[in-house]
């Protein structure tokens, strides 16, 4: 209204504004909005860039290698350039990346594998490490320095690369066969704007978290105090590689089903149903037809935003049985109770892995591990570590459907304290672990998983399962204590009774020490032997351990600088 | 004195049966058990022909174990205490047994009320009262005034004083913790025993002992055991009547008069000594609340509770169907009245005219 009644005013017809407006606008390209939201990302401040740096090279590395079916050894490097500059080396020894893909894997955001294929993988979307490039043209200048080997009888590539921000196109600067050691994998360099801290939610945190998940992986991680550490993997057995499924009619939406429509190589509507969709046979595909009035022989190009509705309303109505749950593979609960115990000084670990269920057409599968007692405070609120797809998520976590699963549980029964829609205060830390074919976050820097009714339900129920181990360990421990306590009691006013005996009947000395040791005697008889509760943690790793925690003085100055 | 010598022999000699006892089940591998009347209003029958409650036989059983070695430890060790005071001639208060236990060690006392609980334990183990193993509690009896001369002896001399209860003007005598040596020389038709200092206070002023010719007693709450014995002793000695005057509300009825009358639950092994049977209820009645249209306050969730639970487990409310209908009148109003609400009718209302009424009909008395 306002702009209305200005226009009048200046005697400008609205004609020549929407003229002007008009020659303002253009196209955004996809890399100038992220280039101005990189907080979308994970960019939004120094610390936090350094970890989804170095987290963006790892996870696809770690895609890559258990793909090839090679068992990952990655090795990362952080280098103080100047203050608040940093150098990140990723190197890892997967399958590397032929010549012609590498300029846009890395410099071309949204060119990725894994967006259009249902598996389970830690990468999701293609814009990760393209992001990370761009942030360190952006914050550094420098070029992305990639280096590429396929195999021992191919030369490794290197190249120097630039994103045009405008075109979202890679810009090659340099480009070489160079000499390298590694028979194949990939190195990738960054120069970024960063500040190093220790601490929750730090590199070293992040690095041991996805030991802790990954078994199987050996990472060998310098930090920029020059600090080297080397998590060696516990296991040689590769997870099982997660099968790639097609998507299932209940998960589909109306724009992504029309793109299918139009992208298929079938000719008909029900050959389209079977082919490009789980748990559809010929009888199912029918049966859609009829619920969405459609003819089984309509041509999938042909059909327009209408009957594309009716075919979405023609799924709801259909039964269709629930996707295949094989393509999931859970860490397991019993590398994932060892994970835990190499980390935390604790006397009781259990873990649960929950059957697979699905959320809108995906499979997901739910674990669970706790760590009880121990040197962890009782009076603090639990210890809570959450990964997608084994990887650790460190930021977030109010906002995260694990934490609302993990407050919305009655610790209370299971022998913990809690405040009512708070997380339970203990000795406890409580890791929680999603693996689904499509993770649903909230947001493209992946740090909280969105809140499905299905997936609340599921953590609820796998928290409760190992509520309930919990709960015998805590009460058997109870009366343990009680049993303690009351045999401290014997030892305490056994020697009162046989005093006051003494003065009463003016007993002998060794009268009144007989009757002290009869009556000790006879009480402990009366309780029997007490039950060993507490094992001894023999995984328990200090070093490990420490990793991540830093001394919280230097981590307080660090911070202040930072201001 | 002799006689006292030999109570305090037999007082001796249970202590060491107890003892002997204990030691003699050590000694053959066996858990030895203190064994006690169970103190409470289950463990006690009322008959009015006896006139107070009388204990049945429950026990309660102290077995030694673990989860009874620190009380155990304490029985015998505030035993250990009595026979030493026994033997000696000296007395200790009740505050003062607390403190000897801090010499004790882990088997201290933490609070009193704890040291008070197992002296009770072994007064009630022994069937003894505590002046007899040595304690004395620290409230003093009550106030007296009035028609009364008490006679005592001098502690130095050994010699008899008399105190004439008239001369304390506007004071009062107190009852001493131990009354037993105390005679009465009186010619008062009645003795009031009133609750609150308030109300006693106003008829000393006026000396209302002078023109009804009674004796003013104030009890101050629930009275304490020597002033329930001292008030024994002078009715049944000298005949006179007791007469309650308490607030009206279910604690004035079922606690402070009902102890005064019949004793109590906790001190049931005793009681026998230490209540007044024939004591009568002047008031106030809840139908005083309607015929003298006194102010009144509303019950609170307690008097209620309290007037139920006296209804389920108060052998003397259960007896007297009179004391029933006066509880349900008094829950069917949901009110109470102070004694001192009287006031309302002006200042000496209850000398002029609330008591003389009253003393009319001693017959329409609550049992």
């Amino acid at each position: 209204m306002a702009s209305k009644s200005n226009a009048t005013d200046t005697g400008q017809s609205t004609a020549d504004i929407a003229q002007e407006m008009a020659s303002k606008r253009r196209e955004i390209s996809i890399s100038e909005f992220f280039a101005k939201n990189r907080h979308l990302l994970g960019f939004d401040n120094k610390r936090k860039a350094l970890l989804t740096t170095v987290k963006e090279a790892v996870d696809n590395s770690l895609d890559a290698c258990e793909e090839a079916g090679i068992l990952p050894e990655i090795s990362v490097e952080i280098i103080e350039i100047s203050e608040d500059h940093f150098r990140i080396i990723v190197e890892d020894n997967g399958p590397g990346i032929v010549k012609k893909q590498i300029p846009h894997v890395f410099a071309k955001l949204l060119y990725g594998s894994k967006f259009h294929k249902l598996s389970q993988s830690r990468g999701q979307q293609g814009i990760g490490i393209s992001a990370a490039v761009m942030y360190a043209q952006l914050t550094t200048g420098r070029p992305a320095k990639i280096t590429s080997r396929i195999g021992p009888k191919t030369d490794a590539h290197y190249y120097e690369l630039h994103i045009d921000t405008q075109k979202n196109e890679p810009k090659i600067l340099q480009e070489s066969v160079v000499e390298w050691a590694s028979e194949h994998g990939v190195k990738v360099e960054l120069d970024i704007e960063a500040s190093y801290q220790k601490g929750d939610q730090s590199v070293d945190q992040y690095m041991k978290e996805t030991a802790i998940v990954n078994p199987h992986v050996t990472l060998i991680y310098t930090n920029p105090k020059a600090e080297q550490v080397i998590f060696t993997r516990v296991t040689d057995a590769l997870p099982d590689k997660p099968k790639e499924i097609k998507p299932h009619p209940y998960g589909v939406e109306l724009g992504i089903l029309m793109q299918m429509l139009k992208n298929t190589e079938t000719r008909t509507l029900q050959a389209f149903l079977t082919s490009e969709f789980s748990r559809v046979g010929p009888n199912t595909a029918k049966e859609i037809c009829q619920n969405s009035s459609l003819m089984p022989n309509n041509k999938p190009r042909d059909m327009g935003r209408e009957q594309v509705e009716h075919l979405i309303n023609g799924i709801k109505k259909t039964k269709i049985i629930a996707p295949p749950t094989d393509c999931i593979s859970p860490i397991g609960s019993e590398l994932l109770e060892r994970g835990l115990k190499k980390e935390i000084n604790a006397e009781f670990f259990a873990a649960v892995t929950r059957p697979p269920s699905v959320y809108r057409g995906n499979p997901f599968t739910v674990e669970v591990g706790i760590a009880y007692g121990g040197a962890q405070g009782a009076d603090q609120p639990a210890n809570v570590l959450r990964f997608a797809n084994r990887v650790p998520l460190l930021y977030e976590q109010g906002a995260c459907s694990i934490t609302k699963s993990i407050m919305q549980t009655m610790w209370r029964s299971y022998g913990l304290n809690q405040s009512q829609g708070a997380l339970p205060v203990g000795p406890i830390t409580i890791a929680v672990h999603i693996a689904s074919v499509w993770v649903p976050f909230t947001s493209e820097s992946k740090e909280a998983v969105a809140h499905y009714p299905e997936i609340i339900k599921e953590v609820k129920l796998a928290l409760q399962e190992v509520g309930r181990k919990l709960s015998g360990y805590v009460s058997k421990k109870r009366r343990v204590g009680d049993e303690l306590k009351k045999r401290s009691y014997i030892e305490k006013y056994i020697p009162h009774v046989a005093q006051a005996l003494k003065e009463i009947l003016a007993l002998k000395d060794f009268e009144e020490r007989k009757v002290e040791s009869m009556l000790k005697e006879m009480l402990e008889k009366h309780r029997g032997k007490i039950e060993e509760v507490a094992e001894e943690n023999l995984e328990y790793d200090e070093e490990f351990a420490s990793i991540g925690k830093g001394k919280k003085t230097d981590e307080m100055d660090e911070a202040e600088e930072n201001e | 004195m002799s006689k006292g010598k030999q109570a305090d022999q037999k007082v001796l000699k249970e202590i060491d049966g107890v003892a002997t006892d204990v030691y003699r089940k050590i000694l053959d591998k066996m858990q030895p058990q203190l064994s006690m009347p169970l103190r409470s209003l289950q463990n006690v029958t009322y008959d009015p022909k006896l006139g107070y409650f009388e204990l049945l036989g429950k026990f309660k059983e102290r077995t030694l174990t673990a989860s009874t070695v620190k009380t155990f430890a304490q029985t015998l060790k505030m035993m250990a205490l009595s026979k030493e005071l026994v033997r000696t001639d000296d007395i200790a208060t009740k505050r003062e047994a607390y403190y000897v236990s801090k010499n004790w060690g882990d088997a201290r006392f933490n609070e009193q009320p704890e040291s008070d609980m197992v002296m009770d334990d072994i007064e009630s183990m022994l069937m003894v009262n505590r002046e007899q193993i040595g304690f004395i509690p620290e409230e003093k009896g009550g106030d007296v005034s009035g028609k009364l001369v008490v006679i005592d002896v001098d502690p130095e001399t050994g010699k008899e004083i008399e105190i004439d209860c008239t001369k304390f003007g506007s004071g009062a005598y107190s009852v001493p913790s131990s009354v037993e040596h105390l005679q009465f020389d009186t010619d008062a038709e009645f003795i009031l025993a009133i609750e609150t200092a308030g109300m006693y206070q106003r008829l000393v002023k006026h000396a209302y002992w002078k023109k009804a010719k009674c004796i003013l007693v104030s009890l101050g709450g629930v009275p304490t055991r020597a002033c329930r014995r001292f008030l024994r002793r002078l009715s049944d000695e000298k005949k006179i009547p007791v007469y309650g005057f308490t607030d009206c509300d279910p604690y004035g009825i079922a606690n402070i008069y009902r102890t005064l009358k019949v004793g109590s639950g906790n001190s049931a092994h005793i009681n026998k000594y230490f209540c007044v049977p024939k004591a009568k209820f002047l008031g106030v009645t809840p139908q005083d609340i309607i015929d003298y249209k006194l102010p009144t306050h509303p019950l609170k969730d307690i008097d209620i509770k309290r007037t139920q639970d006296a209804f389920k487990n108060d052998p003397f409310i259960k007896h007297y169907p009179e004391w029933q209908k006066a509880l349900k009148l008094l829950i069917t109003m949901k009110k109470r009245a102070e004694q001192q609400a009287l006031a309302a009718q002006g200042l000496n209302f209850v000398i002029s005219n609330y008591l003389p009424e009253k003393l009319e009909h001693p017959e329409k008395f609550l049992p």
